[in-house]
């Protein structure tokens, strides 16, 4: 399995509300809400850090799951929210312009 | 509202968090309509390093819908800055302008920030009467081509009417130009006290005839029958209801610092230069007295046949005079609307004139005794 590098797309409004995250695409309103665990990879998509690395530092220990299953389900909802347009998925790290790195609370 | 916002503004309310924000950044505006309720003076606006400040705050407060208004915010040098500064916080932007100062380049910076939204005034599909209201010529014309530029960034554009006696004839026309133009339009029957309490703004607003003609409008309200019908009496859990979000999840920032319920609620509740965004939030006690109002403490309203479906504008009703008490413009739509006067309007009938006339007749009896 190779690895896959995550980013947050950048024209996206987002605000955590207890541990939830809300976001908007500003190319059509839509409103998505993700769990706590989406929540902590939406956060973490910095566009370097691999999604394997993140489910291993910041899933397993949370949640106490086994990581090859949470890497599968990991894979499986980033590959969804690029469909939403909500995050950038690819095997490569993703460059992130300064002025999009938004810091989403 | 779509259900999960309508979810997450429970959430928020329930967690104390304010959601949503209306943030001024001037009152100046290079447009002088008849019916505003600002005072277009500078008084000491915040400067760009305060109003960063501010969106760090109100980012950390969980702010997430930030609508930011004026006067004109194109006027303000720093526009641009801010906004970016504020898209890097994540924030959900909605605009509102005039858009008169917007031109191609404006509009594809606003779309490169990922703005959500821009609604511009406008009050008429004809410049003489759109421009007799802003009182700048040409007005109606730049605004246009803003939304036409706005549109073809491929941003959302929402055409916002105000409905006065000079312009009711023009709501039809305005909804075909923004039908022709693609955007979505809202029309407003509400014009707003000026925030020094001065009521002559309000004059200009449309009598009870144009306001039928307008509540009974299918192109407007959908089923009329529906929409005109009275409600029945509010249940024991619409008495608990709130009456709207201002002050609850929402809140507005003047461009002096002050904090208010809501923009159209002119209660001083406490000013971001002397306290943090969130201890007013948290701990006003303007904004708490305004959380502890519900439907049954509003002792003319929670008897009024119109409780459970009246608009009532708790800021409004402030600008009258008590917060607990009744919208005079909301009891006049509701009047308008179904026919039946609200409990406010009918304790308002010269009550002492009639006496006066049932007085007379025993007089009359008397004579014919």
């Amino acid at each position: 399995m190779s690895k896959l590098y995550i980013a947050r797309s950048p024209k996206l409004a987002a605000r955590s509300l207890d541990g939830e995250m809300m976001i908007m695409s500003g190319a059509d309103s839509t409103l998505y809400t993700l769990n706590k665990t989406a929540t902590i990879i939406w956060q973490a998509a910095d566009g370097k850090t691999s999604l394997q690395e993140i489910v291993e530092h910041r899933i397993v220990p949370e949640f106490e799951v086994e990581a090859g299953a949470a890497l599968q389900d990991a894979e499986a909802l980033a590959r969804e929210l690029a469909g939403h347009g909500i995050l950038q998925v690819s095997e490569e790290p993703i460059p992130q312009p300064n002025s999009a790195a938004g810091e989403a609370r | 509202m779509s259900v999960l916002m309508q979810e997450m503004s429970e959430k928020a309310l329930a967690l104390g968090v304010p959601l949503s924000v209306q943030l001024d950044l001037t009152y100046r505006c290079n447009e002088r309509c008849v019916h505003c309720y600002l005072d277009h003076d500078d008084h000491g606006e915040m400067t760009t390093a305060e109003i960063k400040y501010l969106l760090d705050e109100m980012a950390e407060a969980g702010v997430f819908i930030l609508t930011i208004s004026g006067g004109e915010i194109m006027l303000r040098r720093d526009f641009f800055e801010i906004l970016e500064y504020a898209r890097r916080l994540t924030f959900c932007i909605k605009l509102k302008t005039n858009a008169v100062l917007i031109r191609e380049r404006e509009a594809a910076r606003i779309r490169d920030l990922g703005v959500e939204s821009v609604q511009v005034s406008i009050y008429s599909h004809r410049p003489e009467v759109h421009d007799a209201i802003t009182l700048v010529p040409g007005s109606l014309k730049r605004s246009l081509d803003a939304i036409r530029f706005l549109k073809s960034q491929g941003l959302k554009v929402i055409i916002a009417n105000v409905l006065m006696t000079e312009n009711m004839q023009d709501y039809q026309g305005v909804r075909a130009l923004a039908e022709e133009l693609g955007v979505n339009s809202t029309l407003d029957p509400t014009v707003t006290p000026m925030m020094d309490g001065n009521r002559s703004t309000v004059r200009l607003g449309v009598d009870e005839s144009a306001l039928k003609q307008v509540f009974r409008d299918q192109s407007l309200v959908g089923d009329v029958d529906e929409f005109c019908a009275v409600a029945a009496s509010p249940s024991e859990d619409q008495m608990q209801a709130l009456p709207c979000s201002a002050g609850h999840t929402a809140a507005y920032v003047s461009p002096y610092g002050d904090v208010y319920p809501c923009v159209q609620f002119p209660l001083p509740s406490g000013n971001v230069r002397k306290q943090r965004f969130i201890d007013i939030w948290k701990h006003s006690d303007q904004l708490r007295e305004v959380r502890s109002i519900r439907l049954k403490d509003l002792p003319s309203c929670s008897q009024c046949a119109h409780g459970s479906t009246c608009t009532r504008c708790p800021g409004l009703a402030f600008m009258e005079g008590n917060m607990r008490g009744p919208s005079t413009q909301d009891c006049e739509k509701s009047f308008a609307r179904t026919g039946i006067p609200s409990a406010n309007l009918l304790s308002r009938k010269p009550a002492a004139a009639n006496l006066v006339q049932i007085r007379a007749l025993p007089t009359l009896a008397g004579a014919t005794a």
